[in-house]
């Protein structure tokens, strides 16, 4: 495709994505505000994420998108697609082999190591947002590292819920100074994210892009009476029996009934290629998809 | 055995094929051409490039046909487009001073120098349906041959500014000229507190319908700003453009442009005697909804200024309008809702099955007591 210049977007413009990641990384956890172009998909589909792929990507990379953990999720297959069209891209399903993993709403199980970079894609970047929904006003707060409201809020929860009140997306402090919102992944994944990866994170509509450097520290905001729980359904995938990962839960019948599977699928068919098998699983074959 | 559902590409595929199918429609109706959409919908194609910010009504037809009509994608077509095109220069500034009017009216004076045009407006029509349209093949009232065009019928003189004879007796404020570059918000974040020419630059590409109510607001009473139409012109004006090869400027095309003027009201502050102040629309196209709303809007904006109170107003709010005007952000925020949460949902399934749990226990904690 010789309309659109590698992975669609202008060297300008990766030019300008590339210096907010850098500085971005330079101050982990700030908020830097990027000029964010129109892309061909719309908000709220991954656009911030997908620039900063874009910005990123080499044709050496091998790149793997996830939404909701899974590979064949429509919009990971649209976002696959877009770069596979435009930057002619090697594209995997397996974490390990992937240089770039843009993610929606989940952290691979795998562990991910030095030479790979983790992408988000990020709805609302600011985490003080729904506390206070001025931007002008929030940037005070963060400059000033005034986080009070936040821990009123995590107050509030426990008094009225006896626990913090918020599953998914669960505001962590990076490396001791900025309150970040970590993208709507569930609060189970907070503690994956002192990783060895580099940690890009993208909102489009909002213009933002934020970093997490390797090995950084990320504290999930919490009271030492009430610490922080990465919290998940019980029990194990019926498909390959694991019991320490992230579930989904499947509706199977008319009557409600009910299954928990893995929502990374690369990770539990890895383990059912391992030979691991749950209560409702098959061992799996070598050519299945 | 449950086997987890693959198939997301094939679904796509489909997906699409089955899009394509019903944006034809019946293959026995004659399919839609550009210059039909050009020519009969123009005021879809004015409302596309306004809001799309591209002015090319060729293109804007096709985005017009390949969404099916839908104004809001058919603008997100030429956005996409737009933001690939190169940047090749700037233009000068356009002069609406000297713009061909088809159409030219003021609200605030019975005559004016220039002459009251009406020009194809609505405004005194019957809304009545016209079967007669419905007649194929009917050539319409005027049944002309040759294609319309924006010009035809435009005035050519020279035309004032009718806010101008206000300003000779100083009854109204000062318009300050400025050759200050203004930003760009295509190419920086937009970054609060905006100056006016960004203000104007959201305001000129935001949506019609949020525009619309905003400056309805202020006319029912939220911070409302007593407008007249001081001025409203429609018509084509020449784009110049500094060419550095040639050292000089040269004429690259015409554009249709709709512009307002209104008079507002203003009691007078601290430092200002009791004047006239204004406020200012510019769109592209035909689209005189959108400029007038454009006016109140952006005099609503100018509350601090002019040294008046913010009365909370929405209107007057410009983190607020300048953040939700835009309808490419705002519906992609919205319907991405419909894209997979289940993730997220499943965690939520946990926090309350296991408030409840809590709760639960609790309360049969207290029924044992």
């Amino acid at each position: 495709m010789s309309d659109y210049n590698f992975a669609y977007l202008d060297e300008q413009t990766k030019r300008m994505i590339r210096r907010a990641l850098l500085k971005g990384i330079a101050i982990p956890g700030y908020q830097v505000p990027f000029a964010s172009r129109e892309m061909p998909m719309p908000y709220g589909w991954g656009t911030g994420g997908v620039q900063v792929s874009a910005a990123c990507l080499t044709p050496d990379d091998t790149l793997k998108v996830i939404d909701q953990g899974a590979d064949d999720t429509t919009n990971a297959v649209s976002i696959r697609k877009f770069f596979q069209k435009t930057a002619g891209m090697n594209v995997t399903d397996t974490t390990s082999e992937a240089s770039i993993i843009q993610t929606r709403h989940r952290i691979p199980e795998q562990p991910m190591t030095v030479d790979q970079i983790l992408v988000y894609q990020v709805p609302i970047p600011e985490p003080l947002r729904f506390l206070e929904p001025r931007e002008t006003e929030t940037r005070k707060m963060h400059a000033l590292e005034e986080y009070g409201l936040m821990h009123v809020k995590l107050y509030e929860d426990i008094a009225q819920h006896g626990q913090i009140a918020t599953a998914y997306a669960y505001p962590v402090k990076v490396e001791g100074r900025y309150v970040m919102d970590p993208s709507p992944i569930p609060r189970f994944d907070n503690p994956k994210m002192e990783m060895a990866a580099i940690q890009l994170f993208g909102a489009g509509r909002e213009q933002r892009i934020y970093a997490i450097p390797p090995y950084t520290k990320v504290a999930s905001l919490d009271f030492e009476d009430y610490p922080f729980e990465a919290s998940k359904a019980g029990g194990e995938c019926a498909l390959c029996g694991a019991d320490h990962t992230y579930l989904d839960e499947v509706i199977i019948d008319d009557d409600g009934g009910r299954m928990f599977v893995c929502s990374d699928t690369d990770f539990c068919e890895s383990r059912r290629a391992a030979g691991h098998v749950g209560t409702q699983g098959a061992p799996i074959k070598e050519d299945a998809a | 055995m449950y086997v987890a559902v693959k198939g997301g590409e094939l679904a796509i595929d489909a997906a699409h094929a089955w899009l394509d199918d019903a944006r034809r429609g019946d293959t026995s109706v004659a399919e839609l051409s550009l210059a039909q959409i050009h020519e009969q919908l123009s005021l879809s194609v004015d409302r596309v490039m306004s809001e799309g910010s591209l002015y090319d009504p060729d293109l804007a037809a096709l985005a017009i046909k390949q969404a099916r009509g839908d104004m809001i994608e058919a603008i997100f077509l030429i956005r996409a487009y737009r933001t690939t095109l190169p940047r090749f220069g700037y233009s000068a500034a356009i002069e609406t001073g000297d713009m061909a009017c088809m159409r030219r009216i003021s609200a605030t004076f019975k005559d004016v120098p220039g002459g009251q045009v009406l020009g194809p407006t609505f405004d005194y029509t019957h809304r009545l349906l016209d079967f007669k349209l419905a007649a194929e093949g009917g050539a319409g009232s005027s049944g002309s041959n040759e294609p319309s065009s924006p010009t035809s019928g435009a005035s050519p003189d020279r035309k004032p500014h009718i806010t101008e004879f206000l300003n000779k007796d100083g009854l109204i404020e000062e318009a300050v000229t400025s050759n200050e570059t203004p930003p760009d918000l295509t190419r920086e974040p937009l970054e609060l507190p905006a100056n006016r020419a960004l203000r104007l630059q959201n305001l000129t590409r935001g949506d019609e319908g949020f525009l619309l109510g905003m400056a309805y607001s202020t006319q029912r009473g939220y911070a409302r700003n007593h407008a007249f139409v001081g001025e409203l012109r429609i018509g084509t004006v020449d784009v110049e453009m500094d060419i550095p090869e040639l050292g000089f400027t040269i004429d690259i095309g015409e554009i249709t442009v709709t512009e307002c003027e209104t008079v507002n009201q203003f009691k007078g502050s601290k430092t200002e005697p009791p004047q006239f102040t204004r406020g200012y629309g510019l769109v592209f196209g035909q689209t005189e909804r959108k400029a007038i709303s454009m006016a109140l809007v952006d005099r609503a904006l100018r509350w601090k200024e002019l040294g008046e109170d913010n009365v909370g107003a929405p209107a007057q709010d410009e983190e607020f309008v300048l953040s939700h005007s835009d309808n490419i952000q705002a519906t992609g925020f919205l319907e991405h809702i419909k894209l997979p949460h289940y993730v997220d949902f499943q965690s939520e399934l946990e926090l309350v099955r296991s408030i409840r749990a809590e709760a639960q226990e609790y309360q049969m904690q207290e029924a044992v007591q």
